[in-house]
């Protein structure tokens, strides 16, 4: 008992007043606390994409031999892009549609290039999942809404590549593109 | 801690008396598995799986192993060393088979030792922390069993990343940035398929961690039996050395014919023909579903097709299929009868077999493609589900009346409890 009569007798009394020695403690767990949380970065960064997966380049596509009502896949960033030539009965069913009903509302102009409406470019990765939707290959079905039908969980694109039923939430993302002449699409 | 009856550790050969006194290891086993458990003297065939759950995760981590000597977690060569597996490697098949059907029979069991806790009231106190950890094994089973599943590189592992890994960018705000932190890229490539690989290696080795947990957490209570009937004295409980070890032992038996039957005539009965086909991020296959352990979830997970008030179908769908195994961890509260056994609660039995066709049903339709009838079939079968857990269970506790319990275990076994007649006298 006489070595717990001893410890007791560094401790301050009623609790008050601040020794040096709690300044150090904090001090000292602090530092540590801040830098061991900070080694904690590279630990989680590394898990986000590499220079080299980043750095996939522009796509660049000519597209001169699509005709109207055909469509292509592409490869963007090692994921499937759609580049569809819309007949003008595609593009009337699309605009034809009352925006504000829709579950994600964007006109078709707004997903095309002006002047070029015709061209409808989305990726092909459907927004519920990440499942390649059907509809852009030949002889591919194409749901119930006329532009594409993916088949893991029955999500349902329009002509516009807008969710029009099904579990997705988007609407098929069109990616940054521009065309660098008539018939030359640069994607990315 | 033990009963008092418990077997001591007496050590005889002057070796093991000087490792007793250096490191008491033998005697950690004997208290564990060894003569110096006491168990209950009735337990059922139920009571096999959670020694055939272990027998399942030593198995998968031998064959794993050896897998993973002859196997190139890189995009390019990645369905090639598998197949190298299995063509070239001396024995290669029979390993390569024997860990994928092992998966599957692991889930068979886990599945039987999971429903064995519903029926017998097993997650009741004092065993709800046994409980907890069984549903953390659980969900760390699934995780590994998952990522497993992508290492061979074929068409069903590449899109079950996809759709899978898919579901965190469902999460709001941060979602699609956490989608494409957890890949390393924009989509599954050679970043995910070598971080599962490596969490796929680790990831068992903290099952079994947490295993060595679940089993220190029952052998505080002990363990419960078929009559929810706490042990009251030597006579209701035998030794697990030898009795239940050779109970076990014949268990273990009768699964290996089965096992070996899947393994040597169906190794291929319960996987895909299209995870032979190397990954295309092209062409997703026809009909992409998970292997038959998680249809039930997956059926669940596709339930929800329409936007729920505000939130979108798609978070939905995510949160009601963890939702589906979260809703675990809270059955200790939420069942509130005292009585354990369903064999003594005539209204819950009921309900119990309900669930385990529900169960069915949802795993039938996981397993069939996203048409009807199959999705509305599968939004009943779900509302069903959460219903049990969080309605039923709660209502049938508190309005069932039991059928009258065993005096003790001893009772329900002999028929009479020689201690019954003592016990008022002899408990104060």
């Amino acid at each position: 008992m006489s070595d717990h009569a001893g410890t007791e007798a560094v401790l301050p009394e009623g609790g008050e007043g601040v020794r040096r020695r709690d300044f150090i403690n904090i001090a000292a767990v602090s530092a540590a606390g801040v830098g061991g949380v900070v080694t904690l970065l590279p630990l989680i960064s590394q898990m986000a994409p590499s220079a080299d997966v980043l750095a996939e380049s522009s796509t660049e596509l000519d597209v001169s031999a699509i005709a109207s009502g055909q469509a292509i896949k592409a490869v963007f960033r090692k994921q499937p892009v759609f580049v569809r030539n819309l007949t003008p009965k595609e593009i009337a069913e699309a605009e034809a549609v009352d925006v504000s009903t829709l579950r994600d509302p964007q006109t078709l102009k707004e997903r095309t290039k002006p002047g070029k409406e015709n061209w409808l470019i989305t990726m092909g990765v459907c927004t519920h999942l990440g499942c390649v939707p059907l509809g852009a290959g030949e002889g591919e079905v194409k749901g119930e809404f006329g532009g594409y039908f993916c088949p893991c969980h029955g999500s349902v694109y329009d002509t516009a590549a807008r969710i029009r039923k099904g579990p997705a939430p988007k609407n098929l993302q069109v990616p940054e593109y521009a065309f660098t002449s008539d018939t030359v699409v640069k994607i990315g | 801690m033990s009963f008092p009856w418990a077997n001591e550790y007496k050590p005889q050969a002057p070796l093991m008396q000087w490792l007793d006194e250096k490191l008491p290891l033998p005697r950690f086993v004997y208290n564990a598995i060894g003569a110096g458990y006491p168990v209950p003297r009735n337990l059922n065939y139920a009571w096999n799986f959670g020694v055939l759950a272990g027998f399942c995760l030593v198995l998968q981590i031998v064959t794993g192993v050896i897998l993973a000597m002859h196997y190139a977690a890189n995009a390019g060569v990645a369905f090639d060393s598998v197949e190298h597996i299995m063509r070239d490697v001396n024995w290669g098949w029979m390993m390569r088979y024997a860990h994928a059907n092992g998966a599957s029979a692991f889930f068979v069991v886990v599945y039987v030792h999971i429903f064995r806790g519903f029926f017998y009231g097993s997650y009741k106190a004092p065993r709800e922390m046994i409980w907890l950890l069984g549903v953390v094994i659980f969900l760390l089973m699934m995780a590994t069993a998952f990522m497993g599943y992508v290492l061979p590189w074929g068409q069903m592992s590449f899109w079950g990343a996809q759709v899978i890994t898919g579901l965190f960018s469902a999460i709001p705000l941060v979602g699609d940035a956490l989608h494409t932190w957890l890949l390393g890229g924009f989509a599954p490539d050679n970043a995910a398929l070598n971080r599962f690989f490596s969490l796929h290696f680790l990831l068992p080795f903290v099952i079994a961690a947490v295993v060595v947990l679940h089993i220190w957490a029952l052998h505080i209570p002990g363990s419960s039996n078929p009559t929810g009937v706490e042990v009251k004295s030597e006579s209701d409980t035998v030794p697990f050395h030898p009795y239940y070890t050779a109970k076990d032992g014949f268990g273990l038996g009768v699964f290996l014919i089965g096992y070996c039957a899947l393994l040597f005539f169906f190794p291929n009965s319960l996987g895909h023909p299209d995870n032979y086909i190397p990954a295309n991020p092209m062409q997703t296959p026809a009909h992409i579903v998970p292997e038959w352990y998680f249809w039930p979830f997956y059926a669940i997970l596709r339930a929800f097709t329409q936007n729920f008030f505000f939130i979108p179908a798609k978070l939905m769908g995510v949160l009601a299929m963890f939702s589906a195994i979260l809703v675990w961890f809270f059955l200790p509260w939420l069942d509130r009868s005292p009585v354990r056994s369903a064999s003594y609660r005539p209204l819950y039995r009921k309900f119990f077999w309900a669930l385990v066709v529900d169960a069915v049903i949802l795993g039938y339709c996981g397993g069939s493609p996203a048409a009807e009838p199959y999705v509305m079939i599968s939004q009943l079968a779900a509302i069903y589900y959460f219903a049990h857990f969080l309605i039923i269970v709660p209502i049938v506790s508190a309005i069932e009346r039991p059928a009258p319990l065993p005096f003790s275990i001893t009772e329900a076994v002999l028929g009479q409890d020689e201690g019954a007649v003592l016990a008022p006298a002899a408990a104060h």
